[in-house]
């Protein structure tokens, strides 16, 4: 594989760079007459290359530089987006936002904009980038793999470079680079009756190992040929951590403390209020944002600077979401939570300690098509897919046909039976890179299977 | 620079000089905004177009086609009494696809001069050579007419000529009168539109320039009381492709206490008691399940594999041992594929490669007899159009979310057709014993080759002896699609035709949203799985 392209020691074609950024900000602000003015800019590149039936069927590159121009008279507010960043139509947007603004309702709820905020010192990165080249190669170790096992595989490789920057009429500017890329394959048989995934996230490119990647689904192709049916009902499972990868992120998403103030989520208390502090799940989950994780998480979306935060610490909730206003309505802090990154803590135990100690179990490579039923109890469905497999007296013994569950996140981490070691994974449903979700194996008792799936 | 954005830039800055736009605002920035468009047949394009092509078959290029889109969309959002954002967003940029050497190469920019479109067609040709490398089977395209041309979207109002003010009314109106039902804790209502100006033009001398607008209110609904709450979304108003009178014709103002009332409703409704029940499905309801069970299995790209990282595969294969074959369902069952129904989401002149879609059966009596496909596609059928005396051509379903991003295979509006007689929803609950009648859409999952899907609704009413006896919660059913299918037995007539549509359904790599539309009538089916959803631990 040739040497990958280092977008950041130079400046890439069309990424903003802190000082371009800024200037840019600075123009579209000297056209603004509203109280207050926030201009949000992305300037992002994207490559891509997909496979599918062991060669590339589409493959793009493209870059592109978006400027959210908010204005605000009092607590009338509005924003205007725009991709074209001269002069006039800088001034346009501006105008438009303005008009916008004037002419909508108050938001009692508004929040006045920030004042400057003071940022970690951050070391610019070097973030590798494929070439079409790089990426046809990749594509390559996974598809000579496959059809030397004569199976056939499907695959999506993305990667996303770029800046992000935040300025207002307060004098708050703040910068950062983001970045992400990840590989996935499904890797099937010919007979149709087997399928395997293999999936890798990383910051860039060079964290990025394709030969594992095809050698995971491939394997895991083989293995599930052929499954047998086995009932559907509660289960002890071995989920792997792209599994659980696909689940326990679903928290963080239903931990906003207005809906649960309001009595309208899992996290409201019985007779008011919310659950912090209150015991949720097994005293061994610890769950955290941590900013530190990804590139491109370190500054909220009102320019502060992103916090570790720490959702459940020792099975207890001690973090639930607060945005500005809610925070002030209850006498709280706002919380600085980073978008998309989400760890939950290991133990001791590894994948092959969950399965040798299962006396009947199922092992689960990851989860697909997953949906909420009930938000009381954050109860959500979904489907295994891509290796599914039957643990008997503390081995694999066979392929099994897939299936529904309708389960809860927070019902499972009331379950474990044991933790592995957390690792970064592809956990989401597009393969797009998104957030760092970071992951141990998990094995937990009474999972909730309800029918069967003949799709493999 | 283009003639259209030094015409642009000189009426911002006389605007900025003078430094008033129109009191009555958006409709004067409209226009400032509107001359950064594409004008339909602007000289510019159609050079710019030019360049795009004639670069792609310089660098070896055996086909190429160049998108040139501006996209404009307002989204209004509120709670209860207040006005919590407005966001207009414009985008524009092209995108050019090549092929060359048999594999295909994209390249986007969002910066529209000569050099950059030649440079760009340039990458999206050196992309190709590259994927060639690995290609085993090179892409060959079906034939199609050369088109030129102008479409557009039947609207009667556009949505951005529109006040912000009167939007902002209407939908805190909205959330006044469901806020005024006993019970009706919480109430969040949104407008979205959208407006695309598209330019398409290809090496095969096709020019067309379209413009598409969408529309999609919508409300949810929440009662809370001891310790319960419950919702109610308003997802019988569907997204349509259509101006701002879709918004004015639906009532939302007048609707929005019903909404509130069965949300209230929904909190002591009768927790359903697991078992197999006859459904009464209303279409506002199964337009969701015929998207996912039926329309996403006969996408040919699935089919044959290519969506197995993400979307999936499909039951419905290979297309050879399917074709005339697979009883997918009932002989009530009728499906048909379209980009023509007045008002739908899918609705277009052309699709991104210039094809001008036809309507065609997928299901007849319950028997496949094709699938959605694209000009590459359409070549995997030459045997079975050839076999059925018919042309061999794409049915139009190619389609791109932006200028960012590559066409592909997408679904078109696909239909359950009426029956027959002349049968109602109520009919069909008349004519039921034992089960449970569904209203609207609500959860939904079904698995990556459109076997097993589990669904919710909004509202599930409890059938006995031809009667509604009341309301019931936690109600989901499970199927396996051709037996789901299978169990039809009684299909509402045309007067009971409604258009539901989903406006950003997911599929490819990345991830690119597709609006389309799905005509259906009530019907039911025997003996479905019910589960109870309402856990506690």
């Amino acid at each position: 594989m040739s040497q990958p392209k280092s977008l950041f020691g130079g400046n890439p074609a069309g990424i903003l760079t802190r000082s371009e950024a800024e200037s840019l900000a600075k123009r579209a602000l000297s056209f603004a007459k509203a109280d207050e003015t926030a201009i949000n800019i992305g300037s992002n590149a994207r490559a891509n290359t997909r496979f599918a039936v062991n060669q590339v069927s589409t493959a793009g590159n493209d870059t592109d530089t978006t400027i959210t121009v908010r204005s605000t008279f009092g607590k009338r507010s509005a924003s205007v987006t725009t991709n074209k960043s001269d002069d006039a139509s800088l001034a346009a947007a501006v105008n438009e936002a303005e008009e916008l603004a004037r002419l909508s309702e108050e938001n009692p709820e508004y929040m006045s904009d920030l004042g400057p905020q003071t940022y970690p010192p951050v070391t610019p990165q070097t973030i590798s980038f494929p070439t079409a080249e790089d990426r046809a190669h990749a594509v390559k170790a996974v598809t000579d793999r496959a059809r030397a096992a004569g199976f056939i595989a499907t695959g999506y490789i993305e990667s996303r470079v770029g800046t992000r920057a935040l300025a207002n009429s307060h004098g708050l500017f703040a910068f950062e680079q983001t970045g992400g890329t990840s590989m996935t394959a499904t890797v099937r048989t010919p007979d149709g009756t087997g399928s395997g995934w293999g999936g890798a996230n990383a910051n860039d490119w060079s964290g990025i190992d394709a030969d594992a990647v095809g050698a995971t689904a491939t394997e895991k192709a083989g293995k599930s040929r052929n499954p047998v049916a086995v009932e559907p009902g509660r289960y002890t499972v071995v989920l792997e951590p792209t599994a659980v990868g696909n689940l326990i992120p679903i928290i963080a998403f239903s931990a906003q403390a207005r809906a649960a103030d309001e009595g309208r989520s899992f996290f409201s208390k019985e007779g008011g209020g919310n659950k912090i502090g209150m015991k949720v799940a097994d005293e061994r989950v610890t769950l955290v944002s941590d900013p530190a994780d990804n590139i491109g998480s370190s500054i909220t979306g009102d320019g502060r600077p992103a916090e570790k935060i720490v959702f459940i610490e020792n099975g207890v909730l001690k973090n639930l979401n607060y945005d500005r206003y809610w925070a002030q309505k209850q006498g709280k802090q706002p919380t600085a939570a980073a978008f998309g990154s989400m760890r939950l803590m290991g133990g001791d135990s590894s994948l092959a300690k969950m399965i040798a100690s299962t006396e009947r179990g199922i092992l689960v490579t990851r989860f697909w098509y997953i949906r909420p039923v009930d938000q009381r109890t954050i109860l959500f469905t979904g489907l295994t897919r891509d290796g599914t497999f039957l643990i008997e007296n503390g081995k694999v013994t066979h392929a099994i046909k897939n299936f529904r569950y309708n389960e809860s996140p927070i019902f499972m981490l009331n379950n474990v039976e044991a933790f592995g070691t957390p690792v970064r994974v592809s956990a989401s449903e597009d393969s797009s890179p998104g957030g760092a979700i970071i992951m141990p194996p998990l094995k937990i008792h009474d999972f909730n299977f309800t029918s069967l799936s003949d799709a493999v | 620079m283009t003639n259209s954005r030094r015409d642009f830039i000189k009426t911002v800055s006389v605007v900025a000089a003078t430094g008033a736009i129109g009191t009555r605002g958006l409709g004067s920035v409209d226009r400032l905004f509107a001359a950064a468009q594409p004008s339909v047949g602007d000289p510019t394009y159609r050079e710019l177009t030019q360049v795009a092509l004639d670069a792609a078959r310089a660098a070896g290029a055996s086909y190429s086609d160049i998108r040139i889109s501006a996209r404009r969309s307002q989204g209004v959002r509120t709670r209860e009494n207040q006005l919590q954002g407005i966001n207009d967003s414009d985008t524009l940029g092209f995108g050019i696809r090549a092929l060359a050497n048999g594999a295909w190469g994209f390249a986007a920019s969002n910066i529209l001069t000569k050099d950059v479109v030649a440079q760009v067609a340039r990458d999206a040709v050196a992309i190709a050579k590259a994927n060639s490398t690995v290609q085993l089977k090179p892409i060959i395209l079906a034939p199609t007419s050369v088109a030129t041309g102008e479409w557009k979207s039947p609207i009667k109002i556009d949505p951005f000529d529109v006040p912000i003010g009167e939007k902002v009314d209407l939908l805190l109106a909205a959330n006044a009168a469901a806020m005024k039902v006993n019970g009706a804790r919480f109430v969040t209502s949104n407008m979205f539109f959208l407006r695309e100006e598209k330019t398409l033009a290809t090496s095969d001398g096709t020019f067309v320039v379209q413009t598409i607008y969408r529309a999609q209110p919508s409300m949810n609904v929440t009662a809370a009381a001891k310790g319960d709450f419950q919702s109610r979304q308003s997802n019988d108003v569907a997204p349509m492709g259509l101006g701002y009178e879709y918004i004015t014709d639906v009532n939302f103002v007048g609707r929005a206490p019903q909404w509130a009332n069965e949300a209230v409703e929904k909190l002591s409704a009768k927790s359903v008691d697991v078992g197999r029940y006859d459904l009464v499905l209303h279409p506002t309801h199964l337009w969701l399940t015929i998207h996912e069970s039926v329309a996403h299995p006969t996408e040919l790209d699935r089919a044959e594999g290519f969506e197995a990282n993400y979307a999936g595969t499909s039951f419905v294969a290979p297309p050879e041992k399917m074709l005339g074959k697979l009883k997918f369902g009932s002989k009530l069952m009728n499906i048909r594929g379209d980009r023509t129904q007045h008002g739908s989401l899918s609705a277009i002149g052309w699709d991104d490669e210039g094809v001008k879609p036809d309507e065609f059966m997928i299901i007849k009596e319950g028997v496949l007899q094709d699938y959605q496909t694209t000009r590459e596609q359409a070549m995997q059928l030459d045997w079975w159009y050839k076999s059925q005396g018919r042309p061999t051509r794409s049915h139009g379903c190619s389609y791109a979310q932006s200028w960012q991003d590559v066409q592909f295979q997408r679904m078109p509006n696909v239909s359950l057709l009426p029956g027959d007689k002349d049968i109602s929803y109520e009919d069909i609950i008349a004519a039921t014993d034992r089960g449970i009648a569904i209203i609207g859409d609500g959860s939904f999952s079904i698995d990556q080759q459109r076997y097993n899907a589990q669904f919710g609704g909004q509202v599930f009413y409890e059938i006995k002896g031809g009667k509604i006896v009341g309301m019931l919660k936690d109600v989901a059913y499970q199927m396996r699609t051709p037996d789901f299918w299978g169990s039809l037995d009684m299909i509402g007539g045309e007067k009971s035709y409604f258009l539901g549509g989903a406006f950003s359904d997911g599929k490819g790599q990345p991830s690119q949203a597709n609006a389309i539309s799905h005509g259906c009538v009530p019907s039911r089916f025997r003996n479905i799985n019910v589960i109870n959803t309402g856990r506690k631990a």
